[in-house]
C-alpha cells in the first residue's frame, strides 16, 4: 500500500509536533499514580485507525482473561476517532471500552458531544486507565499534562453538577468532561458515562467500571492544533460531504425531529415492543409521537462538527421534580419509558430522560429492566414482598420514576434490577429468565425483530450483547432494488425485509462498516444506516487521505473492519462465549407477533433458518461453524500473534 | 454596500463546525482556540451565542491600536490586523465591547475575523444559517423583521387574536 508521508505527498509534510497523527496514548495507573504517555505508531493506525479500533486492540492486549470487571485489573479505555474534530460527518464520537460488568463480554460504548475533540486538542487520542484509587479522584488533562486530582467534594453529585463544579474550579467554561453520576458510583451494572447535558455512552456499564476505580470524571481542555495533510482540499471535501448528507431525506427528518421520528415509522408498522414483549405496536400512541417534542423544544443542538443536529433542547416548566432544562429524548427513550412500560404520555419521557441523565443510567437498560419487572409482576412471578410494596402496574409513571431512583441508589427492589439481566434473573429465579429480552446479558432496544430476520441476526451476533448499533441495516426496511443492495454489500440480498435470504451478508457488511465508523469517530447517522445515500467506504478513504496522508482503499478499510470485529470476537471467546451465545431470546422463536401491519403480523423467527443465517454469517467473517476464527482468517488479518503488545 | 456577518443566536445549534472550518481555512489546521469565531455556550440553559467581530463602521480597535496595525480592507470592508505590525498589547481586545478580537494562546496576539477575502468559510459550514453573509442594510431589515415577528406574538397574546 502506497504511503505518502515519506515520498511524494503533494500535501504538507506532517512532521510537526501538532500533526494529527502525533496525538498520544496515556497510561494512567490509579493505584500507584504513575502516568506515562507515548506516541501511537503509524503502523497501528493502518491496522486499527483509532477510537473503537485501537480500543479493541488495547482491550485484548491489556486486560487479562477472566478478571473481575469491577476489580482493579480491568482497564478503562477512552479513545477519540482518527478523524475527530473535522467540520463534517459528526466527527465528535468518543469510544469507551473495558470488560463489561454487565455481560462479562466486550464492554464498549460510544458517545457524541464535545469531549473527544477537546481531548485531541489537549494532546491525547487514547487513555488507558488501570488500577483503582483509594479515594474519589478525577483526571485533569490539559495541553499534554495529566494530573490526578481529588474528587471527594464531587462524589455523590449528579452528572451535570459534576461538570459545573470542575469548570468553576479551573475557571474555564470550555472544559469538557466525561463523568459518572450516582449510578456509576454505586456500581449499577448499566451505569453510563456522560458528557454535557445528555450525550451518553450508555451501554455495557462503563460507568460502573469508572465507579469501581473511584474515578468520578475526566476533564479535558487544550489548545493544540490538529495539523492535517491537505487543508484546502479537506475543507472543500468536508463541505461537499455535509451537502451530500443534508441532501438525504433522513437528514432532513432527523434535523427537525431527531431520532424520535423513527418511532412514527416503526410503531405504525408493528416493530416496537409494548408491555415488555407482549405487543408489537402501541395503538393509542399519539402522545408519544415525534411531533410532540415541538411543544417543549427551544431548538435543536449538534455535536462537534455535525451538520444534522438531531438533539432537541427542551424545557419542562412543571414536573414532580420542578422545572428543568434537558436535551433529547431519543427514540430509545420512547420505548424505554413509553411503550415498554406502557406509559403513553410524552411528558413521562421528558421526565424519565432527565432522571436517567442526571443519575447516569443507560436509558435503554433501565427501561428494559423495569418493563421486564412489570411483566413478572403481572404474571405473579414477583409480588409486593420483593418490590417492597411497589405496585408494578403497566403505565404507572410514579412507579417508573421511583424505580429509576431506587436503581441509581441501589435501594430496595432497585438493588436487584441494578444487577442487569443476568444478576437479576439469578436473584429472582430461573422462571423469570424467559421474559427478559436480552442477549449475552444486555437488554435489547424496544425494537421487535421478529418480523425482520436481518435485525434479529444482528442483535444475536453483536459482540456487546443485544444491540442495534453494532450492525443494524435500517435501510433493509426500504425495499431497495436488489441490484442496489448487491452493489453495496457484494452479494445477493432479498429486498423483502421479512426474508432470510442474503441477510447474513447484510449484517456482516454493516458490522465491518460500523467498526470503521466507530474507529474514525464519525456519527452513524451520517453513514449508510438510516439514510442509504450517506457517505461510506469510498468517502472515508478520501477523507482519511486528505486529513492524514494515509492511503487506505475500500478493501483496506473493509479488512480493518474485519480485524476489529474479529478481535472483539476473540475477546469474547477468551471469556468463554461461543456460538451458543449468538442466540435470540426464546420468545422470538415461540411467540408470533400479535398485531401490526399485515407484513409484520404473525411473525416469529424460524429456528432452522436462523441457524442457517448464522452459518452463512460465520463463513463470511472467515469463522468456523462454532464461530471461531479459522487459522487462515487470523493470518490474513494479522491476528495470529495476538496479544502482540505493540502499544 | 458593505457586507457583514449577520448572527442569529436563536438558530445556532452549537456544533462548532464554524470554529473547526475557520481554523482550517486560516491556520491550515483544526484548532477552535485559533478560530476567529467562537460559540459561547450556556450549556445548562441550552443557549449558544456565536461571538465574532462585527466589522464596526467606526472600529474602536482601530482607534486604540498604538501601532496602527488595524485597518479596513478596502476590497472586503473587513477590519483587519496586520500581524507583522501588531505588538500584542491586546488593547483592541480589551476595548472592543463585543470581544471581537480573541487572544491567540500561542503568541498572545489578537486574532480576528477578516471575512475570508469576501467569502466567509463559517457561513458555508453553518447549516442552520445562524451565520449569514448579507449586506448591512439587508441585515438590519432582517433583524427588524425578526423583532417585529416576536413583538407581534406578544401583541397577539395580549389581544387574544389569531
Amino acid at each position: 500500500m502506497a504511503d505518502t508521508e515519506s515520498s511524494h505527498d503533494p500535501g504538507r509534510s506532517l512532521r510537526g509536533i501538532e500533526n494529527m497523527l502525533k496525538r498520544k496514548i496515556a497510561y494512567i495507573d490509579l493505584t500507584s499514580g504513575k502516568i506515562t504517555a507515548k506516541e501511537i505508531p503509524r503502523e497501528m493506525r493502518k491496522l486499527y485507525l483509532g477510537g473503537r479500533g485501537i480500543n479493541t486492540y488495547l482491550r485484548y492486549n491489556l486486560i487479562k482473561p477472566k478478571i473481575d470487571p469491577l476489580g482493579p485489573e480491568n482497564v478503562l479505555l477512552v479513545g477519540a476517532g482518527l478523524l475527530g474534530g473535522l467540520p463534517s460527518l459528526g466527527s465528535s464520537r468518543c469510544d469507551i471500552a473495558a470488560k463489561s460488568p454487565l455481560t462479562g463480554a466486550v464492554g464498549s460504548t460510544n458517545m457524541g458531544g464535545f469531549f473527544a475533540a477537546e481531548m485531541r486538542f489537549a494532546g491525547f487520542d487514547h487513555l488507558a486507565i488501570m488500577g483503582k484509587s483509594e479515594k474519589p479522584v478525577y483526571l485533569w488533562i490539559h495541553n499534554g499534562q495529566i494530573e490526578i486530582r481529588d474528587a471527594s467534594h464531587i462524589w455523590g453529585k449528579d452528572t451535570v453538577e459534576t461538570q459545573e463544579i470542575i469548570r468553576k474550579e479551573h475557571g474555564d467554561d470550555e472544559i469538557k468532561c466525561l463523568v459518572i453520576g450516582v449510578a456509576g458510583e454505586k456500581l449499577v451494572k448499566f451505569a453510563n458515562v456522560m458528557t454535557g447535558i445528555k450525550n451518553s455512552g450508555g451501554r455495557t456499564g462503563m460507568g460502573a467500571v469508572m465507579g469501581s476505580k473511584k474515578l468520578k470524571a475526566i476533564a479535558v481542555r487544550g489548545t493544540d492544533s490538529l495539523e492535517v495533510a491537505h487543508p484546502e482540499e479537506l475543507l472543500e471535501y468536508c463541505r461537499q460531504l455535509n451537502e451530500k448528507v443534508l441532501s438525504t431525506k433522513w437528514a432532513q427528518a432527523e434535523k427537525r425531529w431527531g431520532t424520535l421520528i423513527i418511532f412514527n415509522n416503526t410503531n405504525t408498522t408493528g416493530l416496537i415492543r409494548v408491555k415488555n414483549f407482549q405487543l408489537n405496536k402501541l395503538e393509542d400512541s399519539e402522545d408519544l409521537e415525534a411531533e410532540n417534542i415541538e411543544r417543549y423544544s427551544i431548538g435543536v443542538a449538534g455535536c462537534f462538527g455535525c451538520s444534522v443536529h438531531c438533539r432537541h433542547r427542551y424545557v419542562l416548566k412543571e414536573s414532580p421534580f420542578g422545572p428543568f432544562y434537558d436535551e433529547g429524548p431519543e427514540y430509545t427513550t420512547q420505548g424505554a419509558f413509553g411503550t415498554m412500560v406502557y406509559c403513553k404520555r410524552f411528558e413521562t419521557l421528558l421526565i424519565a430522560n432527565h432522571l436517567v441523565d442526571r443519575y447516569g443510567l443507560d436509558t435503554l437498560e433501565t427501561g428494559g429492566m423495569i418493563a421486564w419487572a412489570m411483566e413478572l409482576y403481572e404474571k405473579g412471578i414477583i409480588d409486593d414482598k420483593i418490590t417492597g410494596g411497589l405496585k408494578l402496574e403497566w403505565g404507572n409513571e410514579q412507579v417508573v420514576y421511583e424505580l429509576i431512583r431506587q436503581i441509581a441508589y441501589r435501594e430496595g427492589f432497585g438493588d436487584i434490577l441494578a444487577e442487569g439481566p443476568l444478576g437479576a434473573i439469578a436473584k429472582i429465579g430461573p422462571e423469570s429468565g424467559y421474559y427478559c429480552i436480552h442477549v449475552k446479558g444486555m437488554s435489547n432496544l424496544q425494537s421487535d425483530e421478529r418480523p425482520t430476520p436481518s435485525f434479529a441476526l444482528g442483535i444475536a451476533t453483536s459482540t456487546r450483547g443485544a444491540d442495534h448499533l453494532r450492525s443494524r441495516p435500517a435501510y433493509d426496511l426500504y425495499g431497495l432494488p436488489e441490484e442496489v443492495l448487491e452493489e453495496l454489500v457484494g452479494g445477493p440480498v432479498s429486498s423483502d425485509y421479512t426474508s432470510y435470504d442474503g441477510k447474513s451478508r447484510l449484517i456482516w457488511h454493516q458490522e465491518l462498516l460500523y467498526s470503521v465508523v466507530d474507529s474514525l469517530g464519525l456519527c452513524k447517522f451520517q453513514t449508510v444506516f438510516l439514510g442509504f445515500n450517506m457517505p461510506k467506504w469510498e468517502e472515508y478513504s478520501k477523507l482519511i487521505y486528505l486529513a492524514t496522508g494515509i492511503k487506505l482503499s475500500k478493501a483496506d478499510l473493509m479488512q480493518i473492519g474485519e480485524r476489529i470485529y474479529t478481535l472483539e470476537r476473540m475477546f469474547n471467546l477468551r471469556e468463554g462465549f461461543s456460538r451458543k451465545d449468538d442466540i435470540l431470546p426464546e420468545r422470538y422463536f415461540k411467540e408470533p407477533t400479535p398485531i401490526g401491519l399485515a407484513i409484520a403480523r404473525g411473525k416469529k423467527i424460524d429456528r432452522e433458518k436462523f441457524e442457517q443465517m448464522l452459518d452463512e454469517y460465520y463463513a463470511l467473517h472467515g469463522w468456523d461453524k462454532n464461530g471461531l476464527p479459522t487459522e487462515e482468517t487470523l493470518k490474513k488479518l494479522g491476528l495470529d500473534k495476538e496479544p502482540s503488545h505493540m502499544l | 454596500m458593505q457586507k457583514i456577518l449577520l448572527i442569529d443566536p436563536e438558530k445556532c445549534t452549537g456544533c462548532r463546525s464554524c470554529e473547526s472550518a475557520c481554523s482550517l481555512f486560516h491556520e491550515k489546521s483544526i484548532n477552535p482556540a485559533l478560530a476567529h469565531i467562537h460559540v459561547v455556550k450556556m450549556e445548562t440553559s441550552g443557549l449558544y451565542i456565536p461571538i465574532v467581530c462585527l466589522q464596526c463602521e467606526r472600529p474602536i480597535c482601530e482607534d486604540v491600536c498604538p501601532v496602527k496595525a488595524i485597518k479596513r480592507d478596502q476590497k472586503t470592508g473587513a477590519v483587519v490586523i496586520d500581524t507583522d505590525v501588531c505588538v500584542g498589547c491586546r488593547l483592541c481586545a480589551i476595548y472592543c465591547p463585543f470581544a471581537g478580537p480573541r487572544i491567540n494562546p500561542k503568541n498572545g496576539k489578537p486574532l480576528k475575523c477578516d471575512l475570508c477575502n469576501g467569502d466567509p468559510t463559517c457561513v458555508k459550514f453553518c447549516e442552520p444559517k445562524a451565520i449569514q453573509y448579507v449586506d448591512a442594510t439587508q441585515a438590519n431589515m432582517i433583524k427588524r423583521k425578526n423583532a417585529a415577528v416576536r413583538f407581534s406574538e406578544l401583541v397577539k397574546n395580549l389581544l387574544g387574536t389569531l
